[in-house]
């Protein structure tokens, strides 16, 4: 297939752009097989690279004057000031005068990679001059994109079957199955190997550290040839007393093949946590040797574990009647099973719209607004993901138990909470290399269906079963322990919208495909540049770095009262929020914790720079050092 | 004291807020001035002090089997739980409290007793720190267009109104008199804040006593001489902060608001902020969803909206933002009704019992939020504020006038809050505050209509005493610490260079810089160790009851409810800044999650025998 089939008109002239916050900009439009590209004319100091992957919904509109909405929206705004030059023109709008640097800075902190959207300024900078005055008279029509990541753009483009083909080909291009066809197989950027990154998709190197610190475990190669399970990743961690072929078995007993594997051990106390899907017990009560005596030999002399299912007692009960189940305890007698309900799925998706819908309705009212807040139930899918790992985390680490998570398939919310626990025991998950580390192992390798749960964002009108922002959760519980522990991260909030954005758009291989197995069908390793070479490049790498960092060795236990848990404004709000005041203010953090790193570092090189007059000087305590003076 | 029934009471319960398997078992003293809890056993035997004003109310629930509650809830948003075991104690107790919490004469306040021992010079200095006549100078009065007018020289027209009052120069003794007498409570126009860079300036007065259709020359005389005092304005707007539907009853009563038809040159606004009745309930509703136990997501977000708390603060922001604007717009305004209560100077009055003062701050605080670099303090100072306006420590916020402030000499027998505050200035630091930053520069333009999800819940100042809740590590004092650092490096930079350069002349050395250098990784280690916090687990479940249910230390940790003597003389008493030293204390009691039957999602059994084993 050629994309020039699906592209029907290539370039438009004199196309208006606006977005909320930001001054309009009239250009040319030009629509290659993976961007949207609009270079303001008539000066063409500014470009926009929108990668129409990002694109999720496109809404079509005739001749209507963009500013009458905003009338009709401020006119139900407060109280009217006669008069003010000053009042916002729209909702959403500051100050025409301050909308310049508005969009310089934005271009400046866009630090996602250029693929998603990103704007390049040419110098020289465009004074911010009114452009939305100077509109096309005749026929015209207004197309909407709406973006994965939540971003609005309207094009008004002249001539109604001009502004059809620009819809029909964004459309189009922005719904191909294809993987192959993406744009990471297209994206060399400069100063990259192809091999490069991909080094940290070997699970191995984990792998090995958990063997060196337990004889208990031992990597197998069951899964070689994707025979076991197609979802997991060829190399896994079994218990070392189980033969391959049992586990084989074992697999069989478990939805999609998930057998329960390690995923993370404990050094504190030897303890484990453990994933897997549900037991395929049915309505029939089947049981499997192989499986209990997986679970079995997991648990030591007279040991315990804790299985927490992610759905309701009531949930894994029905899931008998499609042939799942959970883990009976006549069974499992040495597992105690808890149950903690976590949305998963449509009602999760349409949680996520209902929030973005609240987040973006500028009329809403004080009292509608915290009701539609709540009405989203988004918060309270946090509060229950964090708690849940809580849970995890604090049968690992306080009752020095065993723990086996799964919900159903094993792929979602399973990997929510496994991820979570990881993060709140383990300090070396909390560094950039080491969170990095985590996603490709606990998401990525762990087969979290991203194609299929990133394909729609929350603006899609598409309703599509397999859509689920589960990995958006995950963001926004880091989000919520990073602003409960400032310091205890390596990494910040930036780091998570970049995650964000190239799970549901990327230029770079790392999100493509459902799982392993389909991404070594598709060479991605082998075609696609991989999203963590790209981020750990120095220059790129500063952007995601938290200034307040300091190692902390200890579990950080978040609190989950609701008074705790905070809509997750830097992500909800990107695009709606003025940030200029808190970018100042993180500005201004940097430049704190830098002017003292510098001037530490400029006093050591003084005191390093020094001749030695007296060599025992330099090794003694203070009181001798006085001493030395005379 | 003649109102202690009971002194003592022992074998008390506190019990946690959050969860009530955390109680500590402790001894209950009632004193002069304070209830003060001595936990037994514990090495450290932890304090909790409570001043009696700080008392909002206390009630006395139903006696069960372990004895009868007490929960005293405080005016600082602290709720303190207790169980004493005997009826008859706890009635005592509840008797007393009533009686203590509720003081007859302002003699019996606090304020009167607290003896920082500062000798007298101090304590005047204390008073001096904050000179209202100076505030008004560096706004630029008295100029040409504004003077101080002694009308008010012995209260003679206003009771309420300092006696140094600023009034524009055209209005002479005539004039205001009569305008006072066509005011509520005699409070006529008077200068609240003027611009100096376009002579704009905000009035405030009390609503006028206009009924249906009465009118008053000199009052009339006076919003004309107002709006004179700005040659650039043709015009001033007229603020009414009540709703329209208040104001209009009130015209029943003789009482109402200007009629644009008889004031020439004015603009009239209703701005609905609602009265301080529908507040106090407001903030009622708001503080009963802080109380419940384990609430639901759901719970806290629909029993916040229910509370229409944030929306009130979202409407006081708003007047505020609109009159702002105005000024900016170089016009005149002259405000309408009890403006002086809402947004009124920190002197306003304690005894009008309503949130206007804690709306204030966390109005500021909203503000804080939005602009993180404006203000040279931080969320504590305000904290401290709410605290002691309360407290009746200080005598700043006594009494309801200056007049009766004068009567009961204040400044000669209590302290001052501001020198309080000022000594230790170094806790309330915005760090990110710089004089020549941007957002200190001129006003500020917070965001208004479209941007409700700007005003967050303030659990810094609602749910203070639930240390759990809170970000367990403060960027605040982390940056304050490096700050510190870095102007220490810097110094030490300077000796090294010195000594470098005498180095080189000489090859002598001096070993001052090391012990510069030990003092630096002392202060280091000060914020490293907050890292500690991080190591309590919160109550994660509410049904599996065997696992510990709130963070362990978190009682140790909560030195908010913990006072020392010597806290309680010198400074505050709640908030030491370093309060949380001593947590990240491992947890040990941890039960087991496997101890018992109560682990109610535990699938109860009902596998049959009849399981099937899988083939292969």
């Amino acid at each position: 297939m050629e994309f020039s089939e699906l592209i029907k008109t290539a370039t438009v002239e004199d196309v208006l752009l606006s977005r909320p916050g930001v001054a309009a900009v009239r250009g040319t439009l030009c629509i290659t097989s993976h961007h949207l590209l609009l270079s303001s004319c008539p000066r063409g100091d500014l470009e926009l690279w929108l990668l129409i992957r990002n694109v999720d919904a496109v809404e079509k509109r005739w001749a209507r004057p963009q500013s009458c909405r905003c009338r009709r929206a401020r006119a139900g705004g407060s109280p009217p000031v006669p008069g003010t030059p000053r009042a916002p023109r729209c909702p959403a709008r500051p100050c025409p005068s301050s909308s310049s640097p508005c969009w310089r800075g934005r271009a400046g902190m866009d630090s996602s990679p250029p693929q998603s959207a990103q704007f390049r300024l040419v110098p020289p900078p465009r004074s911010g001059g009114s452009l939305r005055d100077t509109r096309v008279s005749g026929s015209s029509g207004t197309v909407t994109l709406r973006c994965k990541d939540l971003r609005v753009l309207q094009l008004e483009i002249p001539g109604m079957e001009q502004c059809l083909d620009v819809a029909g080909s964004i459309e189009a291009l922005c719904s191909l199955d294809s993987v192959m066809l993406t744009y990471p197989f297209f994206h060399r950027p400069p100063g990259l190997r192809l091999q490069h990154g991909w080094h940290r998709a070997v699970p191995e190197r984990h792998l090995q550290r958990v063997a060196s610190q337990t004889s208990q475990w031992r990597l197998s190669s069951v899964n070689g040839d994707f025979g076991a399970c197609p979802s997991y990743p060829r190399a896994v961690l079994v218990p070392a007393a189980l033969g391959d072929e049992a586990v084989a078995k074992a697999a069989r007993f478990r939805q999609g093949g998930r057998f329960p594997v390690l995923c993370y051990f404990h050094p504190k106390n030897g303890t484990a946590l453990l994933r897997s899907s549900q037991p395929l017990t049915g309505p029939n009560r089947r049981r499997c040797r192989e499986d209990e005596q997986l679970l079995g030999t997991v648990l030591g002399e007279g040991e315990r574990g804790f299985v927490i299912d992610t759905r309701s007692a009531q949930a894994a009960k029905q899931a008998r009647m499609s042939g799942g189940g959970t883990e009976p305890k006549s069974s499992y007698p040495r597992w105690r099973r808890l149950h903690r309900a976590l949305e998963r799925g449509r009602p999760l998706q349409e949680s996520f719209a209902r929030l973005v819908e609240a987040c973006s309705d500028p009329a809403l009212s004080m009292e509608r607004w915290l009701g539609r807040l709540e009405g989203s139930r988004w918060l309270s899918h946090v509060k229950a993901a964090l708690s849940t790992a809580c849970l995890a985390a604090q049968c690992l680490d306080r009752e020095g138990c065993k723990v086996l998570v799964h919900g159903a398939e094993g792929t979602d919310t399973t990997l929510l909470v496994t991820a979570l626990a990881q993060l709140i025991l383990d300090p070396a998950c909390r560094t950039l290399e080491g969170f990095q580390e985590l996603l490709e192992r606990e998401w990525i390798q762990a087969g979290h269906p991203f194609q299929l749960r990133c394909a729609r964002s929350a603006c899609s009108h598409a309703r599509g079963k397999q859509e689920a922002p589960v990995f958006l959760l995950f963001l926004d519980c880091v989000w919520q322990l990073s602003r409960q522990f400032p310091f205890s991260l390596e990494f910040g909030e930036q780091l998570l919208l970049t995650l964000f954005d190239n799970a549901y758009a990327s230029a770079y291989g790392t999100f493509l495909c459902n799982n392993e197995k389909e991404r070594s069908l598709c060479k991605v390793r082998e075609s696609t540049h991989s999203l963590w070479a790209w981020l750990n490049q120095p220059e790129e790498k500063h952007k995601y770095l938290n200034p307040l960092y300091s190692h902390n060795p200890l579990v950080i236990w978040p609190s989950v009262e609701p008074q705790s848990i905070q809509l997750w404004q830097g992500f909800f709000l990107r695009w709606i929020r003025p940030s200029q005041h808190l970018d100042e203010a993180w500005v201004e953090i940097q430049r704190l914790v830098q002017g003292k790193n510098s001037s530490l570092q400029e006093s050591t090189g003084k005191r390093l720079s020094q001749p030695l007059p007296e060599p025992s000087a330099g090794t003694e305590n203070g009181e001798t050092g006085t001493a030395g003076t005379r | 004291m003649e109102h202690i029934r009971m002194p003592k009471v022992e074998n008390v319960r506190l019990l946690d807020r959050l969860s009530s398997r955390r109680a500590v078992v402790g001894t209950l003293y009632l004193t002069a001035t304070h209830v003060i809890f001595v936990e037994n056993g514990s090495e450290t035997r932890k304090e909790t002090w409570v001043l009696h004003s700080q008392i909002s109310s206390i009630e006395k629930q139903a006696t069960t089997a372990t004895g009868c509650p007490l929960l005293i809830r405080c005016k600082n948003f602290q709720v303190i739980h207790l169980v004493i075991p005997q009826e008859r104690d706890c009635h005592d107790v509840y008797i007393s409290l009533i009686r203590l919490a509720r003081p007859v004469k302002y003699e019996e306040l606090y304020c009167f007793s607290f003896n920082p021992k500062l000798d007298k010079e101090e304590r005047e200095q204390g008073w001096k720190l904050v000179d209202l006549n100076e505030e008004y100078n560096r706004m630029g009065v008295p100029n040409n267009y504004w003077q101080i007018s002694d009308v008010n020289r012995d209260y003679g027209v206003c009771d309420s109104y300092p006696t140094e009052v600023y009034v524009p120069k055209s209005a002479t003794a005539h004039i205001i008199v009569g305008s006072s007498k066509f005011r509520s409570r005699r409070r006529f126009p008077a200068l609240s804040y003027y611009c100096k860079g376009n002579n704009a300036s905000i009035c405030r007065s009390s609503q006028p006593l206009s009924g249906f259709s009465a009118r008053c020359l000199e009052d009339e005389q006076m919003l004309q001489a107002i709006r004179k005092a700005n040659p650039g304005s043709d015009f001033i707007y007229v603020v009414d902060t009540r709703p329209k539907l208040n104001a209009m009853a009130n015209r029943a009563a003789g009482k109402g608001y200007e009629n644009e038809d008889n004031y020439s040159n004015i603009k009239f606004q209703f701005i609905g902020i609602e009265n301080i009745h529908v507040m106090r309930n407001s903030l009622q509703k708001m503080l009963e969803v802080c109380e419940l136990k384990s609430p639901s997501m759901s719970d806290f977000l629909w029993g916040l909206e229910n509370s229409g708390w944030l929306k009130h603060i979202k409407a006081i922001m708003d007047a505020g933002i609109f009159i702002a604007k105005v000024l900016i717009e170089k016009d005149w305004i002259s405000f309408g009704h009890k403006f002086n209560h809402r947004y009124g100077n920190l002197d306003g009055d304690p005894k009008e019992i309503s949130p206007v003062i804690d709306q204030f701050i966390e109005c500021v605080w909203q503000l804080m939020e939005q602009f993180p670099c404006a203000f040279e303090f931080n969320e504590r100072f305000l904290i401290h504020i709410q605290h002691h306006i309360y407290s009746c420590q200080f005598g700043n916020f006594l009494c309801n006038s200056q007049k009766e402030r004068r009567e009961l000499k204040i400044k000669e027998r209590t302290y001052s809050l501001w020198a309080h505050l000022w000594k230790n200035r170094a806790d309330y630091l915005n760090p990110l505050y710089r004089s020549d930053h941007s957002q200190t520069q001129g006003t500020l333009h917070p965001q208004i209509a479209p941007c409700n999800f700007l005003y967050k819940f303030w659990s810094g100042m609602y749910n203070r005493f639930e240390k759990g809740l809170h970000p367990r590590q403060s960027v605040t004092d982390y940056l304050m610490a490096v700050k510190e650092e870095t102007q220490q490096l810097e110094e030490e930079l300077e000796v090294l260079q010195e000594r470098l350069a005498n180095l080189q002349k000489s090859q002598s050395g001096n070993n001052k810089v090391k012990s510069k250098q030990q003092d630096r990784s002392k202060q280091f280690g000060l914020y490293t160790s907050n890292n500690s916090l991080a190591n309590t687990p919160q109550e994660y479940s509410n049904d599996l009851k065997s696992f510990p249910s709130r963070s362990p230390s978190q009682g140790d940790e909560d030195s908010a409810l913990i006072l020392t003597q010597d806290n309680l003389k010198s400074s505050d008493p709640d908030l030491s800044a370093n309060s949380d030293q001593e947590s990240g204390v491992e947890d040990l009691s941890c039960r087991s999650p496997s101890g018992g039957g109560c682990l109610p999602s535990e699938d109860s059994g009902k596998d049959s025998d009849e399981a099937v084993f899988l083939a292969g």
